[in-house]
C-alpha cells in the first residue's frame, strides 16, 4: 500500500474531471472528514484517516481491499474507473446519458447520427433554462 | 490576609525551585541490567505506558532510566584526560554484547600475476635470511644491495662470453640493456596488478592521468567517505550542486501516513494546474533555451575559428573553458552545464 505518485495523481484526476468536472476538489477536501487515495495492488482505494490507519496494521499481502475501490491502474498505467466509484461521483456528476448505439455501431456510423441520449430529471428544464436553446 | 498571601507566594517560590531539581533517587520494581561498555541500559520492568498520559508517561520513564544509566557511569574508575587540568572521563568496561557487522565483508581483492603463477606451481614462500655468508670476503654481507655477496655483477670488469653467444656481441651492453628491460617488465606487472584492483589504491589510475569520468568517480567517493557519509561537504565555488538523492535501484514513495494535509494540498495545487488547460511557464526553462539559442547562433558565427583539443592533458592554464566574459552577466539563470573543452587558437 502507498500513496500515489504524481503521475498516477494525474491521471486519476484526469479521468475523474471527465465526469466530475472540477468538483474533485469536494473529494479531495471534505468537511465531513479526511479522505485520501492510496494505491494497493495496482487499485485505487478512496480511504478515510481513521480506517488507513487501521488498516495499516494488517500486512500487505493479506490485505485485500480497504474503503472504496474507485479503479486501477492497468499494466501501461492508463487508469481504469471502477463502477464502485458511482457512490462518489454521482452527487457531483456533470451529467448523464444513455448511449444509443454499441460501442461498434459507434464508430461505424455516420458524423450526423445520435450516439447518446442526454435523460434529464423533470426539474432541469427549470434549472436551465438560461443555457438551453 | 497579608500573612496568607505571603505564604501562599513562598510556597509557589518552593515549589518553582524544587521542580528543575528532582530527586536523583528512583525506584524500580526490577533493577536494571547495564552494559556500560555499550553505554545501555536494559529495563525490564513492564511499561505502562497508555492511555491519556503517555507522553508523559513515556517521558519519566526516559528520564528515570537515563538517570540510572548516569549513576552507575559516575560509579565508573575516572581519570583525568590531557593533565590535571583536563576533563574528568571515565573508563568504560569491556562491552558485554557483541554489535553486528555495520557493513559487508570487503570483496576479496584478485590475486596478483606472481600469485596466480605461484599458486599455480605449487611455490610456497620461504623464509630467508638477510645476510649470506661470503667466502671471498670472509664476512656476513646482504644478499642484495649495496656490498651484496658475491660483488655487484654490474660492475664486473670482465665478463666471459657464454658458450653459445656471438662473439662480437658486446656483452656490457647486452647485460645493460637486460636489465632495463627486465626492470620494465617489472614496472608493467606492478602497474597491471594495480589496475586489475590486486593492491590498494585501487580506484586510482598508476600514471595519474585520469579521464574526467574517473576523476568525477574519485571525488565522488571521496566525498561520501566521512563520517556524515558527504553531507556536510562544502562544495567548490564551481561544482554543480548535489542531485536529489533519487538514483539507486529502488523507487522511493511519499510515506503512507506522512502529512496529510500537505498531501492535501498538493492535489488541489494538481487540480489547479489541470483545470487551467494553459501549461504553466517555467521561467527557468524559458531563459535557458533563450540562451541556448544565443549561444548557438555565436558558435555559428564563431566556428571556424574555434577548435576542440582532447581532454586528457593538453590544457593550457587558463584555457580550460570558452570564452567566459559575455556570458557572466546570465550566468545567474543559467542552470550548470557541461561544456566540452574549447581553446582559442591565437
Amino acid at each position: 500500500m502507498r500513496p500515489l505518485t504524481e503521475e498516477e495523481t494525474r491521471a486519476l484526476f484526469e479521468k475523474l474531471a471527465k465526469y466530475i468536472g472540477e468538483n474533485i476538489q469536494l473529494l479531495v477536501d471534505r468537511p465531513d472528514g479526511s479522505y485520501c487515495f492510496r494505491l494497493h495492488k495496482d487499485r485505487v482505494y478512496y480511504v478515510s484517516e481513521r480506517i488507513l490507519k487501521v488498516a495499516t496494521s494488517i500486512p500487505g499481502d493479506k490485505l485485500v481491499a480497504l474503503g472504496t475501490c474507485f479503479g486501477k491502474f492497468t499494466k501501461t498505467q492508463k487508469f481504469r474507473l471502477h463502477v464502485t466509484a458511482l457512490d462518489y461521483l454521482a452527487p457531483y456528476a456533470k451529467g448523464f446519458g444513455v448511449a444509443a448505439k454499441s460501442t461498434q455501431d459507434c464508430r461505424k456510423v455516420d458524423p450526423m447520427a445520435i450516439v447518446v441520449f442526454h435523460q434529464a430529471d423533470v426539474g432541469e428544464y427549470v434549472r436551465h433554462e438560461e443555457t438551453l436553446t | 490576609m497579608a500573612a496568607l498571601c505571603v505564604e501562599e507566594l513562598l510556597a509557589r517560590a518552593e515549589q518553582r525551585e524544587a521542580e528543575p531539581h528532582r530527586s536523583v533517587a528512583v525506584q524500580k520494581e526490577l533493577e536494571l541490567e547495564f552494559d556500560l561498555g555499550n553505554l545501555l541500559a536494559l529495563d525490564r520492568n513492564p511499561p505502562r505506558a497508555a492511555g491519556a498520559q503517555r507522553e508523559s508517561r513515556l517521558r519519566s520513564l526516559a528520564r528515570d532510566n537515563t538517570q540510572l544509566l548516569v549513576a552507575q557511569l559516575w560509579g565508573l574508575p575516572a581519570g583525568r584526560a590531557e593533565g590535571a587540568t583536563g576533563p574528568l572521563v571515565a573508563q568504560l568496561p569491556e562491552p558485554f554484547y557483541r554489535l553486528p557487522r555495520e557493513k559487508p565483508l570487503p570483496r576479496p581483492r584478485p590475486p596478483t600475476r606472481w600469485e596466480q603463477f605461484a599458486r599455480l606451481k605449487g611455490i610456497r614462500r620461504r623464509k630467508r635470511t638477510s645476510l649470506v655468508w661470503d667466502e671471498a670476503a670472509k664476512q656476513w654481507r646482504r644478499r642484495w644491495g649495496y656490498a651484496r655477496a658475491g660483488g655487484d655483477p654490474a660492475r664486473d670488469w670482465l665478463i666471459e662470453v657464454p658458450a653459445g653467444a656471438d662473439p662480437n656481441e658486446d656483452q656490457f651492453a647486452k647485460r645493460l640493456r637486460d636489465k632495463r628491460e627486465k626492470v620494465a617488465r617489472n614496472e608493467f606487472n606492478r602497474l597491471r596488478n594495480i589496475a586489475r584492483g590486486a593492491l590498494p589504491g585501487r580506484g586510482l589510475h598508476p600514471t595519474g592521468h585520469q579521464s574526467r569520468a574517473e576523476l568525477g568517480r574519485a571525488t565522488q567517493v571521496a566525498r561520501v567517505s566521512t563520517a556524515s557519509l558527504g553531507r556536510f561537504q562544502p562544495r567548490l565555488p564551481k561544482e554543480p550542486a548535489a542531485p536529489p538523492p533519487r538514483g539507486g535501484k529502488k523507487r522511493r514513495f511519499e510515506p503512507l501516513l506522512g502529512d496529510l494535509a500537505a498531501e492535501r494540498s498538493r492535489q488541489l495545487e494538481l487540480l489547479r494546474g489541470l483545470g487551467s488547460k494553459k501549461p504553466p511557464l517555467d521561467l527557468t526553462r524559458a531563459v535557458n533555451k533563450q540562451l541556448r539559442e544565443e549561444d548557438a547562433q555565436a558558435a555559428a558565427g564563431k566556428g571556424k575559428k574555434r577548435g576542440q583539443r582532447g581532454k586528457r592533458g593538453r590544457q593550457r592554464p587558463g584555457g580550460g573553458k570558452g570564452p567566459a566574459g559575455g556570458k557572466g552577466k546570465k550566468g545567474g539563470a543559467r542552470r550548470q552545464q557541461q561544456r566540452p573543452a574549447g581553446r582559442k587558437r591565437s
